[in-house]
């Protein structure tokens, strides 16, 4: 398969990243859309460092967004490496200002969050995604096509980005659960 | 003829490892026919709604008293008239609240639903830490959903919290 990131690693960020603590609902900053951010800033990428380097200390921790570290930002990282229900898999990458243009097979599957950390929700996503974004740093433009869990982690992540979380699109009024197993 | 009544039943109390099997026992050996239920745990306590056909009131109770002896679970049994299923009289939505935890939020949002003449099928709710959390379905008049969106946003601006409102999703296999 041909790698839409052209090479590029988080290494390209040229930061390591500060791990920053992250925020949970009821919090403000979750349920405000994001605004579109320069890619090029060095802010960006510092902001996708941070988010790399909290995801990475995070157990099971396969996606954080900009709002989940209190950002309001169209900015997300995803690495779903190594889980089972993953299929393609692109390793940790972070993108910017990411559209979902492409969506089917829609399935439904169970969510947590760890901005919501005591409840998990089933959820309808599209299995196979095309998403088009710009990457931190760089500012090239990406488009990106997937399936399976990484498609679920890009879908949850960009809806972060505007504002929503996956409790506001549980599948129904018994869709929500207690969470039994924290990572 | 006069149509046959049901019970109600509710057992509700302290959680433990076999209150259904010990339930649902009391209920066969009479010959009640459990039909529909729900059962959860909310906040802990064990919860469980039944209606069931058969025998009277009186003969339940009696059968359910050893189960509540201890003081720890609580059963009650009505005899309840007949229900018809409605026929689906609107267009099925499901709205999800969340906010911070503060009084008033079901009452608010559900009395939207309600002046708008939306019927509530099915409901959840949970609070968990300082997060509150509200899932309903509900059966809205036709040509009426996106009125009660914006009331719906109004009303949630006003508690601080989010709502969304949107199409059940109907399609079946």
């Amino acid at each position: 398969m041909s790698d839409p990131f052209a090479g590029w690693t988080p290494e390209a960020l040229g930061d390591p990243g500060e791990v920053l603590p992250v925020v949970t609902a009821p919090h403000g900053v979750l349920s405000q859309p994001g605004p579109e951010v320069d890619p090029s800033d060095p802010k960006v990428a510092r902001l996708a460092a941070d988010l790399l380097a909290t995801m990475r200390v995070s157990p099971g921790c396969v996606g954080l967004a900009a709002p989940q570290v209190g950002v309001s930002a169209q900015v997300f990282v995803v690495d779903v490496s190594g889980h089972p229900k993953a299929a393609t898999v692109h390793g940790a990458f972070a993108l910017c200002n990411a559209k979902v243009v492409e969506a089917s097979r829609w399935r439904p599957g169970r969510e947590g969050c760890m901005s919501v950390p005591d409840l998990t929700g089933d959820v309808k996503r599209a299995a196979r995604v095309v998403v088009e974004a710009a990457l931190p740093g760089t500012g090239a433009p990406v488009r990106l096509t997937t399936d399976a869990f990484e498609a679920r982690a890009l879908q949850h992540e960009i809806d972060h980005c505007a504002g929503l979380l996956f409790l506001d699109r549980v599948a129904g009024a018994h869709a929500i659960h207690q969470r039994k197993v924290y990572l | 003829m006069k149509a046959r009544s049901e019970l109600a039943i509710t057992v509700i109390g302290h959680d433990r490892p076999g209150i259904v099997a010990d339930v649902s026992e009391a209920l066969a050996r009479l010959g009640a026919n459990l039909t529909d239920s729900t059962m959860t745990r909310l906040r802990g306590h064990f919860t469980w709604t039944l209606v069931c056909g058969g025998p009277s009131a009186a003969e339940v109770e009696a059968a359910l008293g050893p189960l509540a002896a201890d003081g720890r679970l609580l059963a009650t049994v009505r005899e309840v008239g007949p229900e018809v299923e409605a026929a689906v009289a609107g267009e099925p939505y499901l709205m999800s609240v969340h906010g911070a935890d503060r009084l008033g939020i079901v009452a608010a949002v559900t009395r939207v639903l309600a002046e708008a003449g939306g019927n509530i099928t099915d409901l959840t709710t949970r609070l968990t830490g300082p997060l509150y959390v509200l899932v309903a379905e509900v059966d809205l008049p036709p040509g009426t959903a996106e009125a009660v969106g914006k009331r719906l946003a109004e009303v949630a601006g006003g508690l601080e919290v989010e709502v969304t409102l949107r199409p059940t999703e109907t399609d079946v296999l």
